[in-house]
């Protein structure tokens, strides 16, 4: 061919240089800072005994959704101690935890300046595509200079595979919330915060929600390639296993990383969902029914409660 | 006109122009010095061209047009939920027009609140949150906005409604509760953007029926869009005609009726129920037929002999509606040479109040040959409305081309016999000409 070359892979090699030798305190307060997350969030779900953790997740199952899925919870956790797979379990969910609420707590307010600023929105937008798009693998050289060998650039290479769809879904959701309804909100005067608050982000909950799971979902897919830069966990063990040719233990563990997500899917599935069936909801409208017709009925006598049944044919 | 209208202005539009494209300014320029909507399309969308009016304080003020003549984007403009692209909206004694942001929303707290098409309820808030939503953007603590949502709850007749969700009541009540978080933030302005035009006509006229009765006890100014044009003409004190951009004409609903603008608006009303917004005043003819109660017999006779009719209405001295006198009766008397009228004055002609709508002038027409009179308040006599007139104003035809309209109920003695009588008896009272022809 010819001798035309774009030397593009050299231009980022010496920019990730640049930034290593002149931002390296900064990566390293970064490194700290979720080294110190993740040994945390590690400690709590790996101190306590296994039954400790089960009842937890298992009230938690029940509370979102219902029994059956807490009945199939503790199934699900049995299996993973079965198969002696029960500390790389909870190693991993506490990787996943921890990069995808720093992964939240970055793509939430993206989405909403997205949503907010078309600017924004133009900007961030194909970024995101490249993101997404860009084999994980290639996020985990840059990450592994910056951050070394651990968990942390699984982590972060974590964080920024999984961010778009969380980004994304929560512009869609606010900028599909009702035109007329926001407008409302400006009609009676209410403030661009107030709205957003009141208004745009609980009508957006749905989608911002399925966002969230989606980020979650990404997440646990990314253990097995944290598992290559010393992320330990399940990860570990499937690339041990794969090393080793080991069918048993990928087996096992990959089966780990299955229940695992599906637990993650179907809890966070349930967040965004407003008429959830689990005991935290019926505990919610139980709650508002109690507490409404107490500040109603004391200062207008003969409402709510009382008039209940009356003049529904009026319309 | 409703009676608590005053001469006070709520609302002031001055010279709007809204346009959409890439130079707004630029279409509002060419649009002045006489561009046409057509010959700028290619620059963008002028939405509302030189609109200019006046909402007095109490008015139900109604802007009528077909989707796309601007109408909602003028009322947009009237809350500063749209900039103006140029011209001025006056809120009270408050220009709104360029001011920041806070000062605006302050405007939108305190003066100015809006009914949506859709309702735009809060749909994860309860009915009575709902309806206390402008008030807690205002700044009430929890326990008064309740309690104050609560009377509006049961002023709009959604009592017992209060802790249910928007998405478990019907259309017409998601928009009760619009009404009544409107009301609820006791604004003086009210803004209705096609409120009723998403509910089935049932409930849509039980809602205008409501909203004049709230109107009439809360005094309200109402500025209300809609596409219908008898919705229009039930609701307005006053309607604005808009077609593409601009408004065509602004008057009461008679005056948009009788004497439209120009040929669209005439097109536009030519459908709309005319016997449910001309009133009897509109329509009515001047009496000819008349006489004063003192005149005697003879007066009437003659002046039944000169109209060629069999009937003739009758005054008290205070020129107030007596009745009415028919020929054979008058004939007899006068053939007796009695001379007071009082005996065989009759009360069958039905009398009607100015105001009362043609629709209810149809069933006395049927039931009586008789011109229905109109009378005033102090019970004068103001015209009559004979069938023909009735018909013809229903119809939207013109009574004043081709003969005279038959006004009333023709002669059924001949003319040459009301004569000879007359002469036969003309030395006994010789000075009754003088009443005739009141």
């Amino acid at each position: 061919m010819t001798d035309f070359r774009l030397p593009l892979g050299s231009y980022v090699e010496s920019f990730v240089d640049y930034i290593t030798a002149t931002f390296g305190f900064v990566f390293d307060f970064i490194k700290y800072i979720f080294d110190g997350a993740y040994e945390a969030v590690d400690f709590v779900l790996s101190a306590p005994p296994f039954w400790a953790i089960m009842i937890v997740l298992a009230l938690l199952a029940l509370g979102l959704r219902g029994w059956k899925f807490a009945v199939g919870t503790i199934a699900g956790l049995v299996v993973i101690l079965g198969v002696d797979q029960w500390a790389n379990a909870m190693d991993t969910l506490a990787l996943v935890l921890v990069a995808s609420v720093i992964a939240i707590a970055i793509s939430l307010p993206l989405g909403i300046l997205a949503a907010k600023f078309d600017i924004a929105s133009n900007i961030i937008r194909p970024i995101l595509d490249f993101m997404q798009t860009m084999p994980a693998f290639v996020y985990l050289i840059p990450a592994l200079i910056l951050f070394r060998v651990g968990v942390v650039p699984g982590i972060v290479a974590t964080i920024i595979f999984a961010m778009a769809p969380g980004v994304r879904l929560t512009e869609l959701g606010i900028r599909s919330v009702d035109k007329e309804v926001v407008e409302a909100g400006q009609a009676f005067g209410a403030s661009p915060m107030r709205i957003l608050r009141q208004i745009q982000l609980p009508l957006a909950t749905p989608t911002i929600m399925a966002g969230v799971n989606q980020v979650i979902m990404l997440s646990l897919s990314m253990v097995v390639i944290a598992g290559m830069v010393g992320a330990g966990g399940l990860g570990q063990q499937v690339v041990t296993s794969l090393n080793r040719i080991d069918i048993k233990l990928g087996f096992e563990a990959g089966l780990a990383v299955v229940i695992l997500a599906i637990f993650l899917d179907r809890i966070t599935a349930s967040l965004g969902d407003t008429h959830s069936t689990g005991m935290f909801g019926t505990i919610r409208l139980v709650l508002r029914a109690k507490t409404k017709p107490d500040i109603s009925a004391a200062e207008v006598p003969g409402s709510a409660s009382t008039a209940a049944p009356a003049e529904p044919a009026r319309v | 006109m409703t009676e608590s209208t005053t001469d006070t202005i709520a609302v002031k539009a001055d010279h709007l122009y809204k346009a959409f494209g890439r130079r707004p300014h630029e279409i509002v320029k060419k649009l002045k010095a006489g561009k046409s909507r057509a010959e700028i399309s290619s620059l963008g969308v002028a939405a509302v061209i030189d609109a200019s009016f006046e909402v007095k304080k109490g008015e139900i003020f109604v802007v009528m047009g077909l989707s796309g003549s601007g109408k909602s984007t003028l009322i947009r403009m009237l809350n500063g939920l749209w900039d103006t692209t140029s011209g001025i909206v006056t809120v009270g004694d408050t220009d709104i027009t360029g001011v920041s942001a806070k000062e605006l929303r302050d405007v939108r707290r305190k003066s100015i609140s809006m009914v949506f098409q859709h309702f735009a309820l809060l749909p994860h808030r309860t009915v009575i949150d709902n309806v206390a939503y402008g008030l807690e953007i205002q700044g009430m603590n929890r326990v008064d906005r309740l309690a104050k949502a609560q009377t509006i709850i049961d002023l709009v007749g959604l009592a017992g409604w209060a802790d249910n969700l928007p998405s478990e009541l019907s259309g017409g009540m998601q928009q009760r509760v619009g009404l009544g978080r409107a009301l609820a933030a006791d604004t003086d302005v009210l803004l209705m953007d096609e409120a009723f035009s998403a509910l089935d006509p049932l409930i849509r006229r039980e809602m205008q029926e409501q909203l004049i009765e709230l109107q009439a006890a809360l005094g309200k100014t109402i500025i209300f869009i809609t596409h219908d044009l008898n919705e229009a003409m039930f609701l307005g004190d006053r309607i604005a005609v808009m077609r593409d951009g601009r408004i065509v004409q602004i008057g009461t609903p008679e005056e948009i009726l009788t004497d439209p603008a120009n040929d669209y608006v005439a097109q536009f009303v030519q459908d709309v129920d005319r016997a449910r917004v001309l009133t009897a005043a509109s329509v009515m003819e001047p009496v000819r037929s008349v006489i004063t109660k003192t005149a005697g017999p003879r007066a009437a006779l003659r002046t039944m002999r000169d109209l060629q009719t069999s009937v003739t209405f009758v005054l008290n001295r205070d020129r107030s509606f007596a009745g009415i006198v028919r020929d054979r009766d008058v004939l007899k008397l006068v053939k007796s040479g009695e001379t007071d009228l009082r005996g065989i004055i009759r009360d069958d002609a039905t009398a009607v109040l100015p105001e009362t709508a043609l629709v209810d002038l149809v069933e006395p027409s049927v039931e009586s040959e008789l011109p229905i009179a109109v009378v005033d308040d102090k019970n004068r006599l103001l015209g009559v409305i004979p069938r023909v007139t009735l018909l013809a104003a229903i119809g939207n035809v013109s009574t004043n081309t081709g003969a005279l309209p038959v006004v009333m109920p023709p002669s059924t003695i001949s003319i040459s016999q009301i004569t000879d009588i007359l002469a036969e008896t003309a030395d006994d009272t010789p000075s009754d000409a003088e009443g005739a022809r009141a």
